[in-house]
């Protein structure tokens, strides 16, 4: 009875909200996790606040992760900085 | 050689007491030899889900203390041959679960049993890390609920470091067990479901438990939900067994029960 779905609102799928909050938070925990050194965390506070002395930037900005590729042990990161403060301040 | 299988979850009141005992206990009806034990040292259940609390007289921390030896201990089942449960203390500190005891005390099991089922106290702290440490497999049970989801990813991550067969360059084998699953409010979007919990978790799923009067009527009475295979969960607890020892069982309780025509229009 898929055509029920129309009259139903969306807006109360809690499950939805329940999934989508679900995957960030899980996605955070395993940062650094598994094949990840244990310093890995700390290190990603550490690179947040050294970004936050130049450029406003959201607790999830800062993304690292170890990399194994062909024998060579990779340092990734991310840093997503916002949209309107690109340029860092003097 | 015993297998041996973790029951675990980071949080509490989930099922994993009710999933060691029904999953020990169809294990022992399959004709294997199985042993159950309870880590869940100063809050100990598993005796009472197994109906066997008058008959505690040495507990794990006694055995491993060499208060008592492993034979006096164990507690054989007086309805399924197979089954045998070592009851955890009721009144020591977890501390006393040490890692060369809790080994010594699996590797004596290991001699006698085919498969020994260890019952994880909840949370990650000392007790369900010992519960944990030597295991071959894991059943992460979990509700279809945020904080037990997110807490059974947790225990993941413990799964895949602080365990023996890891440092010994293994991995441990997962499997989901999704308990109090009510696929009703799943097709109305209240709740998580099973593809959700999976794909979160990335997990393969084992057993389907619904949510169920038949689990307190049996924990009220001291017998394992599998006891009873009419049961909606004991049932699902059975093909949970089934499929862990290689059967193909499908899962019966995705889909909700279908309804009629005018229920369909007025169920909502």
């Amino acid at each position: 009875m898929d055509w029920l779905k129309i009259f139903r609102n969306e807006r109360k799928n809690s499950a939805n909200v329940a999934r989508d909050r679900l995957k960030l938070v899980v996605m955070h925990q395993r940062e650094g996790r598994g094949n990840g050194p244990d310093w890995l965390p700390r290190l990603r506070e550490d690179l947040l606040a050294v970004v936050r002395r130049y450029t406003q930037v959201a607790d999830d900005a800062v993304n690292v992760r170890v990399q194994h590729d062909q024998g060579v042990d990779l340092l990734e990161m991310n840093i997503a900085l916002q949209d309107e403060e690109t340029a860092p301040r003097d | 050689m015993a297998q041996i299988i973790v029951v675990t979850s980071g949080k509490g009141g989930v099922g994993k007491t009710t999933t060691s005992a029904s999953f020990a206990t169809g294990l022992a009806v399959r004709g294997y030899k199985t042993a159950v034990v309870d880590f869940d040292v100063g809050l100990r259940n598993l005796d009472l889900i197994m109906g066997v609390e008058r008959r505690v007289v040495f507990d794990f921390v006694n055995v491993i203390q060499g208060e008592a030896t492993l034979r006096q201990a164990l507690i054989r089942d007086k309805r399924y041959d197979n089954l045998a449960i070592l009851a955890a203390s009721q009144t020591r500190d977890k501390e006393a679960l040490t890692t060369e005891g809790v080994e010594k005390v699996l590797d004596t099991l290991s001699q006698d049993f085919d498969y020994i089922v260890c019952d994880s106290p909840a949370g990650i702290e000392h007790g369900a890390h010992m519960a944990m440490y030597f295991a071959d497999e894991a059943l992460v049970v979990t509700n279809p609920e945020v904080s037990s989801v997110r807490d059974s990813d947790r225990v993941l991550g413990l799964l895949a470091s602080k365990t023996r067969k890891v440092e010994q360059g293994g991995r441990i084998k997962e499997h989901l067990v999704l308990t109090r699953y009510n696929s009703a409010r799943v097709d109305k979007g209240e709740m998580l479901s099973v593809e959700d919990v999976r794909d979160i978790l990335a997990i393969p799923l084992l057993g389907l438990i619904p949510e169920s009067q038949a689990v307190l009527n049996s924990s009220n009475q001291g017998v394992p939900v599998v006891a009873d295979t009419s049961t909606d969960a004991g049932g699902a607890y059975e093909d949970m067994v089934a499929r862990f020892l290689g059967e193909e069982r499908p899962h019966r309780f995705m889909q909700s029960e279908k309804k009629g025509f005018l229920g369909r229009l007025f169920g909502g």
